[in-house]
């Protein structure tokens, strides 16, 4: 069974749904119900024409729920007439999915977990696992988030950025369990930019393409996390990584910046390097500058610090980092790897064990207390 | 089958057999002790007994209501406090002789010089459902 299609499909049926009068929320739940039915039938039978029999299936699951609500009469005089095949508008029907399950009044959770469901067509179950709690709890999400867009006009896009934040998210969580959201997350993006010329959708596809390009490199078979500058940069993905230079380049030359474009120019000038050594980063501190001018972000000063210590020598890392607030997260990993860095163990193993205890997890905090660990090792000679 | 909670401490249990910070061991010793842990995970998974283990991070804050239409009072982290626990895992075992075996074999993770640790875990059996047969 072709489950990439059947996802793919999904915000499509959807949109056609709702367009012979479904609302968004019955019409989400029946295509829901009809991707279960695939799922358990296809296997034996699966149907030449995946679309129309999605469509079949999910408009006669919608009729049955409708019928079962016998006080919603009004409702069933609507769907009991002849369905009126609507104008081919598939493209604008996803893509106003993507802006209406990415809604600002939706809170980041309910926005992530929505639109896995209805545009990425995940089930509720795998979206479940994905993210480790419990089926009911993310049932209940999902169904407070389609509470929460009733009444919201499908004809309107709002603003972009809404809907990156949202695929950030989901790129951002990695994967766990059975659901690569990674993958998932470049799948979703990917389809976006190419319905819509937004520099900036382009920029996210880019950083995503690159960063997903080290995938293979980034951790041991044991769990245990490389840092970039020990990866084994053969095990990178080169095809990917030549997709994500040549969208960030088209990206570019419509010379409309924003920090996506930012952050992946940084991670294609990594991805350029044939060796830690070669990276150009008097040009890495340069796109952080551009970075910072238009996030103000702390964390990205943070990493500009680093690249600045990679590029002026360890003083400077470290004279831009004094200017930062030492409660920020992984202020204290970086003041170590800076001092280590400045010949100074001492103060680098102590900074390595203290960045451990406040790590946000535990492939993280192993990995520092493995740094402290080695330098005390080598201060005991 | 019982359940029990089995609970790692940063601090309140007495000390360990071969109590030395993480950080003054030998990288290897560290991997080791990693290694082990995911070992012992993946034994009582494989034995249908494992149900589920959670890491916290050192520093927490504690809260309590002020009254209606205030926000709540926090205070902490309370750097005296004596108990602090560092994680847990949750164990469904037959008995409470096979529950103290696998916290036995969790504590005797290996730790600096390669030793066990012989750290002290708390174990905790969980209250049950009423049962259905009573008399």
């Amino acid at each position: 069974m072709d489950e990439a299609l059947l996802r793919s499909l999904t915000p499509t049926v959807i949109g056609i749904l709702v367009r012979r009068g479904a609302d968004f929320a019955a019409a989400e739940d029946a295509v829901q119900d009809a991707l279960v039915e695939a799922v358990r039938v296809w296997p034996d039978d699966q149907p030449r024409d995946a679309k129309g029999w999605l469509v079949a299936v999910a408009w006669r699951k919608f009729l049955d729920a409708t019928r079962a609500e016998s006080s919603r009469r009004r409702r069933e005089e609507l769907v009991e007439a002849e369905p009126v095949p609507g104008p081919c508008e598939t493209v604008d029907d996803t893509l106003r999915l993507y802006f209406l399950c990415a809604h600002p009044s939706l809170t980041p959770a309910s926005a992530v977990a929505l639109t896995l469901r209805a545009v990425g067509g995940l089930t509720t179950r795998q979206i479940a696992r994905a993210y480790l709690v419990p089926e009911a709890t993310m049932a209940q999400r999902i169904s407070r988030a389609k509470r929460t867009v009733t009444g919201v006009r499908l004809d309107q896009l709002g603003d972009v950025g809404t809907v990156l934040r949202v695929l950030y998210l989901v790129f951002n969580e990695g994967y766990s369990g059975d659901v690569d959201l990674a993958g998932e997350a470049i799948r979703l993006t990917r389809q976006l930019a190419a319905m819509t010329r937004d520099e900036e959708v382009a920029g996210l596809l880019a950083l995503m393409l690159l960063h997903h390009a080290r995938r293979a490199a980034r951790t041991r078979p044991d769990g245990s996390l490389v840092p970039l500058a020990e990866q084994d940069r053969g095990l990178w993905d080169t095809r990917l990584i030549a997709e994500g230079v040549d969208v960030l380049q088209a990206a570019l030359a419509r010379d409309r910046l924003g920090e996506f474009q930012a952050q992946a120019a940084i991670a294609a000038l990594h991805a350029d390097a044939q060796a830690a050594e070669e990276t150009d980063w008097v040009q890495i501190v340069e796109w952080y500058d551009e970075l910072v001018r238009l996030t103000g972000s702390p964390v990205v000063r943070l990493n500009r610090a680093v690249a600045v210590g990679e590029a002026d020598g360890p003083r400077a890392g470290l004279a831009a980092l004094d200017e930062l607030d030492p409660g920020l997260p992984r202020y204290a990993a970086v003041a170590a790897y800076l001092h280590e860095r400045d010949g100074d163990p001492v103060t680098a193993a102590r900074l390595y064990a203290e960045a451990a205890r406040s790590a946000p997890s535990l492939p993280e905090r192993n990995h520092l207390t493995r740094q402290a660990a080695r330098l005390n090792a080598l201060l005991r000679g | 089958m019982a359940k029990y909670l089995l609970l790692k401490h940063y601090r309140g249990a007495p000390a360990a057999v071969n109590d030395v910070p993480m950080e003054k061991w030998t990288p290897d010793e560290v991997t080791a002790h990693v290694q082990y842990m995911r070992d012992w995970a993946a034994r009582l998974e494989s034995t249908g007994e494992f149900i589920e283990g959670q890491a916290l991070a050192p520093d927490g804050t504690f809260v309590r209501s002020d009254g209606e239409g205030r926000p709540p009072v926090t205070d902490g982290p309370f750097a005296e406090t004596k108990d602090l626990i560092a994680g847990w895992m949750v164990i469904d075992v037959d008995s409470y002789e096979r529950a103290l075996e696998v916290a036995g074999e969790l504590s005797a993770a290996p730790g600096a010089g390669g030793k066990p640790i012989h750290e002290w875990l708390e174990l905790r059996p969980f209250l049950t459902e009423p049962s259905t047969i009573t008399e």
